[in-house]
């Protein structure tokens, strides 16, 4: 079956929105061809499209020269209806009164149209529907130009629009704003054209496989992940040569690849007077401003090299090319260098006054204003570990932030924090290397892949750092809502968690809260106690996301968080405290037990407890409490629940405390075999109503004594 | 340009290479704006020659002043008196990315022998109330033009929209004469270099920027500009271009304020409100001056 192909021809889309633009024109095409009816042919996998620099490409398989013809049915007035409603009804769907039918329905008897909509060419169809294609298509970033009215992420320079081997009829209609001035028709074509520079003539195609074979000859390779592998594979090639490796860095390559439409690796020289700047230094100057590929050799050093992936061959197979970027990278390097020599004159404590004319936020202050609190903060969170030296957390806090002002990390904003810790190592710094570290690593985690710091300095400085955050931007009202998350408060709350978790701190996070946000004085006053409790609402979800991310299933942390003993973060009042070690163990503890056949087991006889009470309670109107059970009532089987019940729930007790939670567990599995005995042997609804209400009770009270482990209602499957 | 000097142009020869070529593609060839700006976009060529529906093309060199760049003449890229090369076109013309090829093919920047890329850098002037998409054009690496679709200026959307093509005139030179400090570059092809011309200015204002400038005096000055410019807008009809003048004064005075490292953080963010209050001011009264004969 014919197949339809679509090419936007533009000026040089943006790296980091070629993939999910072309994501976005394959469900667009999937819509179309559902829209246009026809879904009985194209499937999801006839739909495919491509990205390049300069193309948004489309292609649909399986779809009909004609559209199917289409049977529709529509309900019209009652029958008796006044004969307006019917001659309306009639004039709507250009039909006349005797060609209606009459059906009965469970309303009534109603008057029914039968419509038989006769199905186009499809060529016809897609003449009117790919244009509206584009002009609904979504960019994070558009533009307009010339006189243009429509939006599009550059310049549109043609549309090859291909249906069974001809282009379709019609094109593109760009508007201006002005309506005096006369819109731009851009007709749909069978043409396109190769490489800016290496084949920039005119192509004729016929079908997706001719016009990927053509561009392919016309140095274009319009599949990403094509470009990406050649990237790969001809750097290897070259790095080899030398003996090296490339420093992995995917979001670089893959930034690369959405630059070129076809890749063309070389590699170049540093120069070795530059070697003696520091590889973070080296690497933030090639891989952000050069868009270099790194090169390590097998100690796992930086070699003195670095691939350039340029987009044309040249007559001197890149020799020009190799030299220009060896010059530019030396001029980069230059100015690094005098950054650096410059702001090594001061030891970093002198940066700190500096930090005065830095804003942090505007209703926020300064940052000198924050490394002020960060070093009290930074103190308080290290109480937290055993051994932290409190003059040397309050040092590092206080330094954190300095090399914002340094001259480096002005001109390379991504060096922040690898800076600080260079200066406060070297030079006339001179602090001591768990300072330097600390500087260095405050930034940390900056998100789920980023390591950890465990050392007790860089923990405490960098959970203070966000903390501050957290709780300033929280008190100016700046949450993250729905996708809008502009100060990173998610990351920074992981970021949190992450410190606390991996580290297996005891922090007592709503105290901390609140000692950060009386830190900010007036500023932070508005954030009372019910927003610090929705600041720790936001870190329970948080928390949620996190270990879901790890592979807990969401019911059991639902479970957890739900039961009714202090590990909830709403209901827990002043006194309460959020201790994620503890709510981290609590749930690997449910996880395990509901893996055993206890578990299993107890789960099942928790279900059909709870659905008993709830039909009676139902049927009857009112609660069976478990608190009311009166063990006198009972036979033995009856008693022997009962009494497991009340040793299991005394012995919980302690245990629970103690957060002895493998032991809790374990402990709640005695309870299997008296559960199965009881609805082996008792029969719940007997005739004698107090036995019944009695044996109810005792049913409640399972459920009750479960509860206070986990929610066990949560649990699904 | 593949001309006599084909291998080592100097810095001269480049501009007046430019200004052949876009003369050359119907260009006004105009003069710098004779006062201080922090960008050729500052010219009233291009900031109010923006606006409107006015068919204009336009290229010419401006000397722009950015003091907080200095460096005394002793960094071999940084500058704070430095030339841009200008070029507006408006509308946006279909080609307008092959007439820019164009113009570096002119400068014996040849593409079968270059990369050439187009990377995404969108622009934006806080002060002017103005902002585009575009790209910066790399050859081999090297930054050499701005290439900007404006969408806004003044705060106003653009009616119809302009391209505007920045050329970094010393890092042209530097790259085409293959030299590793802007002030080795070749002025003229007959012995004379950019730090013949340039470095003791740049030692000199670099003190002054950072050192001398008269604090009372220039934060005064901004105000008196910016008085003036209110002043001149409140006219029936007001002086656009008188106003405007005053407004690129405020701006300039701005700059050399935050260069001497007066300005708070909040009074940053004010001052900059300030200026671009002035210039939206600037740009709806050229505007009004516009409308018979648009």
């Amino acid at each position: 079956m014919p197949e339809l192909l679509l090419e936007i021809l533009s000026e040089e889309i943006p790296a980091r929105m070629q993939r999910r633009a072309a994501e976005d024109l394959r469900e667009k095409l999937v819509e179309l061809a559902d829209e246009c009816g026809f879904a009985a042919t194209v499937s999801a996998e006839d739909v495919q499209s491509f990205a390049t620099p300069r193309r948004l490409i489309g292609v649909v398989r399986n779809v009909p020269r004609r559209q199917p013809d289409a049977a529709e049915e529509r309900r019209g007035p009652r029958v008796g209806a006044p004969d307006a409603a019917i001659q309306g009804f009639c004039g709507a769907n250009n039909l006349a009164p005797e060609q209606l039918e009459i059906r009965e329905t469970s309303k009534g008897a109603f008057y029914f149209a039968a419509i038989q909509r006769k199905g186009q060419d499809t060529a016809e169809v897609l003449a009117s529907s790919v244009p509206e294609l584009v002009y609904g298509f979504g960019w994070p970033k558009s533009m307009r130009w010339a006189n243009t009215a429509l939006r599009w992420v550059r310049p549109i320079h043609g549309i090859l629009c291909l249906f069974d081997g001809k282009a379709v009829p019609g094109g593109v209609e760009f508007a201006a704003l002005n309506p005096n001035v006369q819109p731009i028709h851009l007709p749909f074509t069978n043409k396109t054209v190769g490489h800016r520079f290496l084949a920039p003539g005119s192509l004729a195609v016929r079908d997706f496989a001719d016009y990927r074979a053509k561009l392919k000859k016309a140095n274009v390779l319009i599949d990403f992940s094509e470009r990406r592998a050649r990237i790969e594979k001809d750097g290897a090639r070259l790095a080899q040569k030398q003996g090296l490796t490339i420093k992995p860095d995917p979001d670089l390559m893959d930034e690369c690849a959405g630059l070129v439409e076809w890749p063309f690796v070389l590699m170049g020289r540093i120069d070795e007077a530059f070697m003696d700047l520091w590889p973070e230094v080296l690497a933030t100057v090639m891989r952000h401003h050069q868009k270099y590929l790194a090169l390590v050799d097998k100690g796992g050093n930086l070699a003195s090299r670095f691939l350039v992936v340029a987009g044309t061959r040249t007559r001197d197979r890149g020799r020009a090319i190799v030299a220009g970027n060896e010059r530019v990278l030396k001029a980069r390097l230059a100015d690094a260098k005098y950054f650096r020599d410059q702001d090594m004159c001061r030891p970093l404590e002198d940066y700190v006054p500096r930090l005065d004319q830095l804003v942090f936020h505007a209703r926020l202050g300064s940052m000198r204003e924050k490394a002020g609190r960060l070093e009290a903060l930074a103190a308080i969170v290290g109480a937290a570990m055993p051994g932290t030296d409190p003059m040397r957390v309050r040092r590092a806090a206080l330094l954190c932030k300095a090399d914002l002002v340094t001259q480096m990390v002005v001109e390379f904003p991504e060096l922040q924090g690898a800076m600080g810790g260079r200066y406060a190592a070297f030079g006339p710094s001179h602090e001591d290397a768990e300072i330097a570290t600390a500087i260095a690593g405050h930034y940390a985690p900056r998100g789920p892949g980023d390591k950890c710091p465990s050392d007790s300095l860089s923990v405490a400085v960098a959970l203070a750092d966000k903390i501050d955050s957290l709780v300033g931007f929280w008190a100016i009202g700046e949450r993250p809502r729905g996708s809008g998350d502009p100060f990173a408060m998610r990351r920074a709350a992981l970021g949190v968690i992450r410190l606390i978790v991996e580290n297996d701190l005891r922090v007592p996070l709503r105290s901390v809260f609140v000692q950060a946000r009386d830190l900010y004085g007036k500023t932070a006053k508005e954030l009372d106690e019910r927003g610090i409790g929705d600041l720790l609402d936001f870190f329970a979800d948080r928390l949620k996301v996190h270990i879901r991310d790890r592979g807990v299933p969401h019911d059991h942390i639902s479970a957890v968080f739900a039961n009714s003993r202090s590990e909830q973060v709403r209901e827990d009042g002043l006194a309460g405290e959020v201790d994620l070690v503890r709510v981290l163990a609590r749930v690997g503890a449910l996880g395990r037990f509901l893996g055993t056949d206890d578990g299993a087991d107890l789960l099942v006889a928790y279900r059909r407890a709870s659905n008993i009470v709830r039909i009676e309670q139902k049927k009857d109107a009112r609660v069976f409490e478990a608190a009311l059970y009166d063990p006198g009532l009972g036979d033995g089987t009856e008693r022997q629940l009962s009494d497991s019940l009340s040793d299991i729930n005394a012995g919980m007790t302690p245990l629970l405390e103690a957060e002895k939670f493998e032991e809790t567990m374990e402990l709640l599995s005695r309870l299997r075999s008296p559960v199965d005995a009881f609805f082996d042997r008792v029969t719940v609804n007997v005739d004698d109503v107090d036995v019944r209400e009695n044996r109810l009770r005792l049913l409640a009270r399972i459920n009750a004594v479960m509860n206070e482990v986990a929610d066990f209602s949560k649990i699904e499957g | 340009m593949a001309r006599a000097t084909a291998s080592k142009p100097s810095f001269q020869h480049l501009i007046l290479e430019l200004q052949h070529y876009w003369a050359e593609q119907g260009c006004t060839i105009l003069q710098p704006y004779d006062m201080e700006v922090g960008a050729g976009t500052f010219h009233p060529a291009t900031t109010l020659r923006a606006l409107g529906p006015r068919p204009w093309k336009a290229a010419y060199v401006q000397p722009s002043r950015r003091p907080a760049d200095g460096r005394y003449g002793e960094n071999p890229n940084r500058l704070q008196h430095y030339y841009q090369f200008q070029v507006i076109l408006k509308p946006s013309p279909d080609d307008s990315q092959d007439l820019y090829l164009g113009s570096l093919r002119h400068l014996g920047i040849d593409e079968a022998m270059h990369d050439i890329r187009f990377v995404e850098d969108d622009w934006e002037s806080p002060t002017l109330g103005a902002s585009g998409l575009g790209w910066e054009i790399w050859c081999d690496g090297m930054e050499v033009t701005q290439f900007t679709y404006f969408q806004q200026m003044g705060g106003m959307e653009c009616e119809v929209v302009s391209v505007e093509f920045t050329y970094g005139l010393e890092r042209l030179a530097m790259y085409v004469q293959g030299v590793d400090s802007v002030f080795d570059v070749d002025w003229n092809g007959a012995g004379m270099t950019y730090g013949d011309v340039f470095a003791q200015a740049e030692r000199e204002f670099s003190a002054y920027n950072f050192e001398h400038a008269d604090v009372d005096a220039v934060a005064r000055h901004f105000k008196d500009a910016e008085a003036q410019c209110g002043a001149l807008l409140a006219l029936v009809p007001p002086l656009s271009l008188p106003a405007y003048e005053q407004c690129i004064k405020a701006s300039h005075l701005f700059n050399l304020l935050d260069a001497r490292g007066v300005i708070g953080v909040a009074e940053r963010a004010a001052y900059i409100g300030r200026v671009r209050a002035l210039a939206k001011g600037c740009c709806e009264a050229w505007l009004s001056t516009q409308e018979d004969g648009a």
